[in-house]
């Protein structure tokens, strides 16, 4: 492979105590694509997530991201470096948006870095110096943009924990696009929605993808999702990875429809034979 | 329990005269061994006095009361209004054998003319939707907010100079002012970052040494101390928060309180530099511009009052202590406010929401909480070198876990985050119960009937009211 991918996973282990979670686990995300990890419950998939995001540090393995032609590695990161250096932001499975706070405000917040820099680390602007005034319009302008992309506009200015479950979906991913990643990791993003969300929702993670050319690697059960917008798919069991490849390559492979279907090997043996 | 009360919703009349008759039955039986009885110390022995009209009074006020409280629930208005304004005429005007007998006597009619007019507001509530009077109180609120801060800060301006003002009131209102401030300070760490933090005090106590001490040794005046003793209380509260970065909840509540008493036994027992129990006293008293508050200043400068060429009075000084933690106080408000709506303030909130979610942002938690405990901190050591100034006298004992408990209690009842609260919750925590010193020790079960009473008809503070630092569409008002 002659071009750097985005993220590089190498040698992935993850053991907590005697359990191994994630097994020497390899994979490769790219910009501009959608990157989906499947796998039964108990896989191991929010963990590699975790080690992604720094919240969990892995026994064994290298994670290297490319942001502005630099590899950092995540694995020696702590996690609000990786976030705020590396690129890669997160939205969490249960639900975490700042419910007392606004919408709005939800939205500024992850912008802190570059507005604590504008803001001289807020110091400066305690006595009006600097030019804290237009930094805090472009982050309103920033969440603006992201407010109209996921239909929140007309709510900016509620209580995020006042929002529907949905609502509450699509702020979160609002949320991580405002601290401007280069990979965007979502866990289980359509759990809880109906059909007509979750349509609203692939389009709104083709728009990220196709719009912003940044990477995303998501983790899914709904398989209308996965198949219908993933350009790669990695399956995990276990801890191991048991098929990578296109949604066409991984829908058609033995090994995947026997982790989910649960086949003995006598049977696809005698399917096979 | 709630269908005894649906039985009980009509009562007839022998029916209510046999509830309040077995109310007053129990009370009876309780009351006699704890109000009836007293141990008196006469002539070094000790004699067993009895108090029958005080028990007498408490069961026959019972008996009304639980009349009146079976009326409201009976659906009356007028009869329940009129009969506890009744009540509370009768225990201020007859004569009693007790002032506090008098006290509870009035406290009983009042509360039952507002348990009254909560029931007819509870029931119109119920008939209307209950979330429009909420919402319509808080938009009233926010209007009224603006008019209501102009005219507190004219009040508190002028408030030396009214004729009312006494000596006794323009001490309290020093004392609540610093209690607002320790509020306002406490505020910070508590109610923004939302880390539970029991041992306040000990930067308050940190502060008033610091002042002391720079002050006694060094012979500096109050207005180098004053920054000075800032800066030692939140390089304390970062030394102090380092250990405590990764507790939350209970576990930093408990390690808090525990920092907290440390650093009153460090100063109580370090004596060579403290004076350990005996405390410091002589802590110089601050000046207006260098101009001294003293009836014959020594040689040299000029005091006060022959400067502008008045009558020299004792009252100047409270006057000018009133005028100077005022400005304190404001000034804290002031940043509070400011800081809120900046970078590092919104990040607090945010980490009082979730910290989880604030480091998948690319927050740095740890700068993040230390900035707010030194802060916090900060005004805190402010506010206990004006302390010092104040007393001249400072030690240990003036900085218990008590005084934690007190600063921690006047936050939360006035509504976690809420500036106008704080202020309420100190005018009726410190300023009513040391009005009503006369009552002694009863003062104390007053301070504790009112956080039980404040707890139960507004769970979440008196003021708990939430404004958005920044807004998108401005009509709700402008961005503050």
């Amino acid at each position: 492979m002659t071009v750097v991918p985005l993220l590089e996973v190498e040698h992935l282990t993850m053991r907590f105590g005697g359990l191994v979670a994630i097994d020497d686990l390899s994979f490769s995300a790219e910009s501009g694509q959608i990157t989906a990890i499947i796998g039964p419950n108990g896989a191991g998939k929010t963990t590699v997530f975790n080690c992604l995001t720094g919240f969990y540090k892995p026994t064994v393995g290298r994670l290297t991201m490319m942001r502005n032609g630099e590899p950092w590695l995540l694995e020696q990161l702590e996690d609000y470096r990786i976030a705020r250096e590396a690129g890669v932001a997160r939205t969490f499975q249960n639900i975490r948006v700042f419910s007392q706070m606004s919408v709005l405000e939800n939205l500024i917040v992850a912008q802190h870095d570059a507005l604590m820099k504008a803001s001289g680390y807020s110091a400066l602007a305690l006595f009006g110096i600097g030019k804290y005034r237009t930094a805090e319009r472009e982050a309103v302008d920033l969440a603006r943009y992201w407010l109209e992309r996921v239909e929140l506009l007309d709510r900016a200015d509620e209580d995020a924990g006042n929002l529907s479950y949905g609502a509450q979906r699509r702020l979160e991913i609002a949320r991580a696009m405002c601290t401007r990643p280069v990979l965007l990791c979502l866990d289980e993003p359509a759990a809880g929605l109906n059909p007509r969300e979750t349509a609203e929702l692939n389009n709104l993670l083709v728009f990220i993808r196709d719009e912003h050319k940044i990477g995303l690697l998501l983790i899914e059960h709904d398989m209308s999702v996965v198949m219908g917008i993933s350009d790669h798919i990695v399956v995990l069991d276990y801890g191991r990875k048991i098929s990578d490849g296109t949604p066409a390559q991984v829908k058609n492979d033995p090994a995947v429809i026997r982790a989910y279907l649960g086949e003995d090997d006598e049977t696809a043996g005698e399917r096979a034979g | 329990m709630a269908a005894l009360g649906a039985a009980l919703r009509m009562t007839s009349l022998p029916g209510m005269l046999k509830e309040a008759g077995i109310t007053a039955l129990v009370a009876t039986a309780l009351l006699i061994p704890v109000v009836g009885f007293k141990i008196v110390n006469r002539g070094g022995d000790q004699f067993l006095d009895t108090r029958w009209p005080e028990v007498a009074i408490a069961v026959v006020l019972i008996f009304v009361g639980r009349i009146f409280l079976i009326l409201i629930r009976n659906g009356q208005f007028y009869m329940p209004v009129a009969g506890g304004a009744v009540v509370a005429t009768i225990g201020w005007l007859a004569p009693m054998p007790s002032a506090f007998l008098k006290l509870v006597a009035i406290t009983a009619g009042l509360v039952i003319v507002l348990r009254a007019v909560f029931a007819v507001f509870a029931v119109r509530r119920r008939q209307s939707s209950g979330h429009e009077i909420g919402r319509g109180f808080a938009d009233n609120y926010r209007r009224a907010l603006p008019w209501l801060v102009c005219a507190m800060i004219i009040f508190a301006l002028a408030m030396p100079f009214l004729p009312f003002s006494e000596r006794r009131l323009v001490d309290i209102a020093i004392l609540v002012l610093t209690y607002i401030m320790l509020g306002w300070g406490l505020n910070i760490v508590v109610g923004l970052a939302g880390l539970l933090d029991l041992g306040y005090v000990a930067f308050y106590a940190v502060g008033a040494y610091s002042y002391a001490l720079l002050a006694t040794y060094f012979d500096f005046s109050f207005w180098i101390c004053l920054p000075l003793a800032g800066l030692f209380a939140g390089f304390f509260g970062i030394i102090l928060g380092f250990p405590v970065l990764r507790l939350r909840g209970d576990y930093l509540a408990i390690v808090t309180l525990g920092f907290g008493e440390m650093v009153r036994i460090v100063l109580l027992n370090w004596v060579s530099l403290t004076n350990g129990p005996d405390g410091i006293s002589g802590v110089p008293r601050p000046s207006f511009f260098g101009l001294e508050f003293k009836r014959y200043p020594p040689e040299g400068p000029e005091s006060f009052h022959q400067f502008f060429g008045i009558e020299y009075s004792s009252l100047h000084r409270v006057i000018f202590l009133y005028y100077l933690i005022l400005i304190l106080a404001l000034i804290t408000n002031y940043f509070t406010r400011r800081i809120r709506s900046l970078p590092i303030g919104r990040a607090w909130e945010a980490l009082r929401e979730d910290e989880i979610a604030c480091r998948s942002l690319g927050i740095n938690p740890r700068n993040t909480k230390l900035s707010a405990f030194a802060i916090g901190a900060m005004f805190g050591g402010f506010a206990g070198s004006f302390f010092a100034t104040r007393q001249g006298f400072i030690s240990p004992e003036s900085f218990t876990f008590l005084e934690s408990a007190i600063i921690l209690a006047i936050v939360v009842l006035g509504g976690m985050g809420s500036q106008m609260g704080v202020i309420l919750a100190a005018v009726v925590l410190i300023g009513v119960p040391e009005y009503i010193r006369d009552l002694q020790e009863y003062r104390m079960l007053a301070f504790g009937a009112g956080m039980v009473l404040i707890m139960s008809w507004r769970p979440r503070g008196l003021l708990s009211q939430r404004d958005p630092t920044i807004r998108m569409n401005r009509v709700g008002g402008q961005a503050r």
